[in-house]
C-alpha cells in the first residue's frame, strides 16, 4: 500500500512517449521502403546494425549511470535515433562506420548531456556530422540507384559488403549524389539545363531520390495527421528553403536549381519531418518553431550552394539547435492577462 | 618614441579623468553589499555568530573580518546563498556557533512560574516580550525569532522554546520525488497517513 | 440577447463521465449520527468556536464565527450535543487535521426559532450583512465569503454579471442537478444579485453537455422575467468553468494579471451560491447544506445528494451503496482512491472520515489503478510542447517544469508561474506522464513560504533596528541629562567663584590645609619626660622595627 500524496489531475489522456516514438518509426516506413527499392536491401542491414548498436550503447551507458535500463529502452527513442542515423549514411556503408557514428551519437550526443530530454543537439545528426568530418571519402561514396546501374544485390551480397568481406571493392559502383553532382558541375560553369541531361536525374530530382523524398513526405503527413508532430517546423523549413530557392531560380534558372529539386533532394524532406522535429533539440514555443524551421531552411540553402558540403541538413539542424535557447527566450507567448 | 610616450600619457590622462568623473558621478551611497548580505541573514538577531545582531555580522562579512559560516539559524542554505553572493567558496556551517534547527522555534513563557523580573524583556532583540515589573510576561509569537537570548537571563527558567506547529494554512506541497521520501519517513513515525483506512 | 462567444487558448476534451451520477434523481441525505464541523470553511480569517462541549445546539444555530469582515460564520446543520472541540481530520490535500466542532446528532433536527424576513424592504447594506451573518460563501470551490465580494463589487461598479453553471470537470454533476432541481430559487438568487450590483447584462454560462439544466434555467428565467439576462450554452471544453476562462468565453475579456474580475467590471458567481443567497434572503436560512455528487467507478450507486454540512464522507459513500469490491478477499475501501473534487483539480483524501464542507462539490471514488501517475517515477520531458498547446493561461509548462524541478524560483516566477490556474490540462496530455501540476504547486508553496519568511525577517529587522535606535536614544538622553547636571553644577560653583575672589577654589582649599598643617607642629605628649631606660627601650623597638621592615622588603 503506497502512502503518498499525489497531485491532481488523476486522469490522463496522453499518448505515451513510447507511442509517439512508434508513430515516428511507422512514419519512416514508406521512405525506407522506397530507399530499399532504389538502393538495394543493404539499407535494411544498415538500419538493423544502427538500431542494435544504439540500443546496446544506450543499455551500457544506462547501466554505467546506474539508471533503470528496461523503461528507458522501452521508450524506443534509441531505435528512432539509430534508424534516422542509418538513413543519413550512404546506402552501402561498412559496419564499423555505422558503429563509430552511432556510438558517438549515443554517448557524446545523448548521454553525456544527461540522456533523453537533456541533449541540446540531435544525437543522430551529431553522429552523422562526426562521420562526415572524419571519414569524408566513405561518407560520400554512394551507389548508383538500381534503375541506373541495373545491378541488383541480394541480401547476402549486401551483408558481405557491409561486413567488409568478399571481393567487392568500393569504387566500382559509386557515384556522387545528385546534389553533389549539381554542385560540382555548377562550379565548372555548366548550365543547369545541361547538368540535368545527365542520367542521374529524373523528372524533378535525382532518380530514386525524388521517390524516397516522396516517401518521407507521405510518412511526415501521416505524423501530422495523427498529431505526433506539429506543422510549424516542416512548413517553415520547406517554406523558407523553397522561397529562397525560388528567388534564385527566378533570377537565373541556369545557375540555380528549382525549389522542387531542393525539396526532393538530399535530406530536405527527411530533415523537415523527422529530424528537425525532434522535440528535445528543437524550439519549444510555436512561434519559436517557425523561426527555427526558417533558420534551418535558409542554412540548408546556404550550405548547399556556397558551403563545402553537398547537403547541409545535418549542419543546419545542429546550428539551429544552438540557437534554440535564444529562440525560445524571445518567442514566449503572451500569457493570459498580460498587458 | 616620443610620440608613443605622449600618446600613452595622453590616454592615461584621459582615462584617469573619465574614471575620476565616473567615481563622482556614479558614487554609491552607503555600502550596498552590507545590505545584500543583511537581507540574506535570517534576522533572528540571536548573536550566535558572536556579533551583536545580523547587521553587525553582515558588516563583518563585508569587511572580510568574519567567515560566512557562523549563522546557525540560517543554516547551510544561508551559507550557500552568501557564498553565491560574495562569489567565495561554500563552507560547512561552523558547529562551534551552534546547530541549525530545521523546525522554526518560538519562545513560550510558562506564566504561572514567571515572577515578572523584566530581565527577558531587556534581552529580547526584537521587543517581542510584553510585561512590566512584578507582572507576568508574555511573548508575541508572531514577532519572536526564536533566538534564545531570553533564556539565560531568566532567573526561574520559565521560558521554553517550542517548535511552531505546522498548520493547514502553511502546509507545503513537495516535489513529486520528494513526496515519496518525506511521507515514507513521516508515516513510519506516525503510522497514520495511508490511503483508505 | 446577441452573445458572441470567444474561445480561450488550449483546453482539452475529456470523457465527461457525467451520466453515471445522473441516472437517479437527487436525494436528500438522511442525518448522520455525528457531524464534524470544521471551524473554518472559507478563505479568510479563522473563526472561534461560540459553543462549549456539552452544549445542546439546534439546527441553524451559530456555532463558530469571527469579527473579521473577510470571514463566514458556521452554523449547526442539525440539532445535537457538542461532543468535543478540537483537531479532526478534514478534507485537505495535506491530510492534516484542523479544529472542528463534533456534534452528536440527536435525530430530532430541531431548529432555532426563525424570524421571517421581508427581503423586498431591505436595503443593500442590510442584505449584505444578512448574507454575511448566514455564512454564505462562494460554492464554486474557492469558498470566498460572498458578502465582502459583493460589497467590493458594488463599490467598483459592475457592468456584467456572470453566473457560472459550466461545471466543466468530469464526473461532477452537483450544479447540473441543482439547476434542474431548483432552477427557480437559483434564478431568484440571480435576481437579488442584480438588485445589489445593477449590472447592464447578466449571462448564465452552462456547458452544452447539460441540456436539461439549460432548459430548466431558461424556463425559470422566463417565469421570473429578469431583465437583460440570458442563459448561454457554451461548448464543452475543459476548463471552461474556470472563472477567467468563462469570462473570456462570454465577454472576450481577459482579466489583467494581478487583478480580479470586478476590477474590470465583471462579477462572477456560482449557481450554488445563488441558491444559497435565495435561501438566506427568503427563508432566513443559513448555509448548512449543499448538493454533493458521489461518483466514480469505485462506488456502487453514484448519484447526487443534498447533504448537511459536516456529514462524514464515509456516511455518504454508504448512501451510494458503498465501495465496489474489486477483487477476492480484499477489504474494499483500501483499494480505492478517494478524491475530493473532480479528477482534474481535486485532491486525494487519506481517509473517508472527513466531513463535507461548504466547498465540497464532489466525492470521486476511483479504483486505484486508474491513477495515471506514479509520483517521482516518470519519463523525462522531451519538450514536445503539448502542454503549452493546451494551457488555458498560455504559459510554457515545459519551461516551468524545468525550472521548478531545479528549484530556480526566480526563473519560475519570470515564466509567470502565478498565472497558472492548476487546471491540470498539461499533466493530462503529457506523453511522459509528468505530474506537472504538482511541480507547480510545490514551487508555489515554496515561493509563498519564502515570502512569508522574508516578511517575518523584515519585520524582525525593523524591530531590531528600532530597538537599537531606542536604546541609543535612551543612552543619549541619559548622557544629556548627566551633562546638563554637570553644567548646572559648574554654573553653581562658577557663581560662588564670582563671590570670593580666589582664582582656583580647589587650590585655595589645598593651600588653606597646607598652611594649617605647617602652623601646627605636632609634638607627641607621651615622650616629653622620658627616663633613660624608657629612651633605650624606645630605641631598641625602633631598631627592631627597622630590621623587620628591611627583611620584609
Amino acid at each position: 500500500m503506497t502512502s503518498v500524496i499525489v497531485s491532481s489531475p488523476y486522469v490522463s489522456q496522453s499518448k505515451s512517449l513510447r507511442r509517439l516514438m512508434i508513430n515516428v518509426i511507422i512514419g519512416l516506413i514508406p521512405g525506407t521502403l522506397a530507399y530499399a527499392w532504389f538502393f538495394g536491401p543493404s539499407i535494411m542491414i544498415n538500419i538493423a546494425i544502427a538500431v542494435l548498436f544504439a540500443l546496446g550503447f544506450e543499455a551500457v551507458i544506462l547501466w554505467l549511470r546506474k539508471k533503470s535500463i528496461k523503461p528507458h529502452l522501452n521508450d524506443y527513442s534509441a531505435v528512432v535515433t539509430g534508424w534516422l542515423f542509418a538513413l543519413c549514411l550512404p546506402s552501402h556503408s561498412v559496419w564499423w562506420l555505422i558503429v563509430v557514428g552511432i556510438g558517438f551519437a549515443m554517448i557524446a550526443g545523448k548521454h553525456l548531456y544527461g540522456g533523453l530530454g537533456f541533449n541540446p543537439f540531435n544525437p543522430a545528426m551529431v553522429g552523422y556530422v562526426v562521420l562526415l568530418i572524419s571519414f569524408p571519402k566513405e561518407m560520400t561514396s554512394w551507389h548508383l540507384p538500381i534503375p541506373m546501374s541495373g545491378e541488383t544485390y541480394g541480401l547476402v551480397d549486401s551483408l558481405k559488403f557491409v561486413l567488409g568481406i568478399g571481393d567487392s571493392t568500393w569504387d566500382a559502383f559509386t557515384a556522387a549524389t545528385p546534389l553533389d553532382h549539381v554542385k560540382t558541375a555548377l562550379r565548372q560553369d555548366i548550365p543547369i539545363s545541361e547538368i540535368f541531361q545527365a542520367p542521374l536525374f529524373g523528372k524533378l530530382g535525382g532518380i530514386g531520390w525524388e521517390w524516397i523524398s516522396a516517401g518521407w513526405l507521405i510518412g511526415g503527413l501521416w505524423l501530422l495527421i495523427n498529431k505526433t508532430i506539429r506543422w510549424h517546423i516542416p512548413v517553415a523549413l520547406l517554406g523558407s528553403l523553397g522561397s529562397i530557392a525560388w528567388v534564385f531560380y527566378l533570377i537565373d534558372a541556369e545557375t540555380a536549381t528549382s525549389p522542387l529539386f531542393h525539396w526532393l533532394s538530399g535530406g530536405a524532406m527527411l530533415g523537415a519531418f523527422f529530424i528537425a522535429t525532434d522535440p528535445v533539440s528543437a524550439a519549444t514555443t510555436n512561434n519559436g518553431r517557425i523561426y527555427y524551421g526558417i533558420l534551418i531552411g535558409l542554412l540548408v540553402y546556404l550550405i548547399r550552394n556556397w558551403g563545402g558540403y553537398p547537403d547541409g541538413v545535418a549542419f543546419a539542424v545542429l546550428l539551429a539547435n544552438m540557437c534554440v535557447p535564444l529562440i525560445d527566450y524571445y518567442t514566449q507567448p503572451k500569457v493570459y492577462g498580460a498587458k | 618614441m616620443l610620440i608613443a610616450i605622449l600618446t600613452i600619457s595622453a590616454m592615461a590622462g584621459i582615462f584617469g579623468l573619465i574614471l575620476g568623473y565616473a567615481a563622482i558621478r556614479f558614487k554609491v551611497e552607503g555600502n550596498p553589499i552590507v545590505d545584500q548580505i543583511d537581507s540574506l541573514l535570517p534576522q533572528t538577531q540571536c548573536g550566535q555568530c558572536t556579533y551583536p545582531g545580523c547587521r553587525p555580522y553582515a558588516e563583518a562579512i563585508a569587511n572580510g573580518e568574519a567567515p560566512i559560516n557562523q549563522c546557525p539559524p540560517g543554516g547551510q542554505s544561508t551559507v550557500v546563498l552568501l557564498a553565491d553572493l560574495l562569489d567565495v567558496e561554500v563552507l560547512e556551517l561552523n558547529a562551534e556557533h551552534g546547530d541549525h534547527n530545521d523546525v522554526p522555534l518560538v519562545a513560550f513563557i510558562r506564566e504561572d512560574t514567571c515572577i515578572g523580573c523584566t530581565l527577558c524583556i531587556q534581552a529580547c532583540p526584537v521587543d517581542a516580550i510584553l510585561g512590566s515589573a512584578k507582572h507576568m510576561h508574555t511573548i508575541i509569537i508572531d514577532e519572536c525569532t526564536g533566538c534564545e537570548l531570553c533564556l539565560p537571563p531568566c532567573p526561574v527558567d520559565c521560558i521554553d522554546l517550542i517548535p511552531i506547529k505546522q498548520t493547514i494554512e502553511d502546509w507545503k506541497w513537495s516535489l513529486p520525488g520528494e513526496t515519496l521520501a518525506s511521507l515514507e519517513s513521516s508515516s513510519e513515525q506516525e503510522g497514520a497517513i495511508t490511503y483508505g483506512h | 440577447m446577441d452573445i458572441k462567444l470567444s474561445r480561450f487558448n488550449g483546453g482539452i476534451h475529456l470523457d465527461d463521465h457525467k451520466s453515471e451520477s445522473l441516472t437517479r434523481p437527487v436525494q436528500v441525505a438522511p442525518l448522520p449520527n455525528q457531524l464534524i464541523m470544521p471551524l473554518k470553511q472559507h478563505i479568510g480569517e479563522s473563526n472561534k468556536p461560540l459553543v462549549n462541549v456539552g452544549d445542546r445546539v439546534l439546527r441553524g444555530q451559530l456555532i463558530a464565527g469571527s469579527s473579521s469582515p473577510i470571514s463566514a460564520p458556521v452554523h449547526a446543520s442539525t440539532s445535537g450535543i457538542v461532543r468535543s472541540i478540537g483537531p479532526h481530520l478534514v478534507a485537505h490535500a495535506s491530510g492534516q487535521s484542523a479544529d472542528c466542532i463534533i456534534i452528536d446528532v440527536d435525530g430530532k433536527d430541531a431548529s432555532i426559532k426563525v424570524e421571517p424576513i421581508e427581503v423586498s424592504q431591505m436595503q443593500a447594506a442590510d442584505i449584505l450583512d444578512h448574507i454575511r451573518r448566514l455564512g454564505v460563501v462562494g460554492l464554486g470551490g474557492a469558498s470566498f465569503p460572498t458578502s465582502p465580494k459583493l460589497s467590493r463589487g458594488i463599490d467598483l461598479g459592475i457592468h456584467t454579471l456572470i453566473i457560472n453553471g459550466a461545471e466543466c470537470e468530469p464526473y461532477i454533476t452537483c450544479d447540473d442537478s441543482l439547476m434542474q432541481n431548483q432552477a427557480y430559487e437559483t434564478v431568484r438568487g440571480i435576481g437579488y444579485l442584480q438588485r445589489m450590483l445593477t449590472p447592464k447584462k447578466t449571462l448564465i454560462g452552462i456547458e452544452d453537455n447539460k441540456p436539461k439544466a439549460i432548459e430548466a434555467m431558461k424556463l425559470a428565467l422566463q417565469t421570473e422575467s429578469l431583465p437583460n439576462t440570458a442563459v448561454v450554452s457554451i461548448p464543452t471544453l475543459y476548463p471552461s468553468g474556470g472563472e477567467k476562462q468563462l469570462i473570456q468565453i462570454l465577454t472576450g475579456n481577459e482579466i489583467p494579471t494581478g487583478q480580479l474580475a470586478f476590477d474590470i467590471g465583471i462579477f462572477c458567481q456560482n449557481v450554488g451560491t445563488c441558491l444559497a443567497i435565495t435561501q438566506a434572503l427568503e427563508l432566513n436560512q443559513p448555509l448548512m447544506s449543499r448538493y454533493v455528487t458521489v461518483s466514480g467507478d469505485g462506488v456502487r450507486l453514484p448519484g447526487n445528494w443534498i447533504v448537511r454540512l459536516g456529514t462524514p464522507i464515509k456516511y455518504l459513500i454508504e448512501l451510494a451503496g458503498g465501495y465496489v469490491q474489486n477483487g477476492l478477499n480484499q477489504p474494499n475501501a483500501t483499494q480505492q482512491h478517494l478524491v475530493m473534487g473532480g479528477p482534474m483539480m481535486g485532491f486525494s483524501l487519506s481517509s473517508d472520515n472527513v466531513p463535507i464542507v461548504k466547498s465540497s462539490n464532489n466525492i470521486l471514488v476511483m479504483q486505484q489503478q486508474l491513477i495515471a501517475q506514479q509520483p517521482g517515477i516518470h519519463d523525462e520531458c522531451v519538450r514536445c510542447g503539448k502542454c503549452a498547446e493546451v494551457c488555458p493561461a498560455q504559459l510554457l509548462p515545459q519551461q516551468l517544469y524545468w525550472h521548478s524541478r531545479s528549484k530556480e524560483y526566480e526563473k519560475v516566477e519570470a515564466y509567470n508561474l502565478f498565472d497558472c490556474i492548476e487546471c491540470g490540462c498539461c499533466s493530462a496530455v503529457c506523453p511522459s506522464q509528468i505530474p506537472l501540476v504538482q511541480y507547480y504547486r510545490a514551487s508555489k508553496s515554496e515561493i509563498r513560504a519564502t515570502q512569508r519568511a522574508t516578511f517575518k525577517s523584515d519585520r524582525a529587522r525593523i524591530r531590531f533596528e528600532f530597538r537599537e535606535k531606542r536604546l541609543l536614544l535612551k543612552k543619549q538622553q541619559e548622557e544629556q541629562k548627566r551633562r546638563l547636571k554637570r553644567e548646572a553644577l559648574l554654573k553653581k560653583s562658577a557663581a560662588k567663584k564670582m563671590d570670593s575672589s580666589v582664582a582656583d577654589p580647589i587650590q585655595a582649599a589645598l593651600d588653606r590645609i597646607k598652611a594649617k598643617k605647617s602652623e601646627q607642629v605636632i609634638v607627641p605628649k607621651n615622650i616629653t619626660n622620658l627616663t633613660a631606660d624608657q629612651q633605650k627601650q624606645i630605641d631598641e623597638a625602633d631598631a627592631r622595627r627597622c630590621s623587620e621592615h628591611e627583611q620584609n622588603t
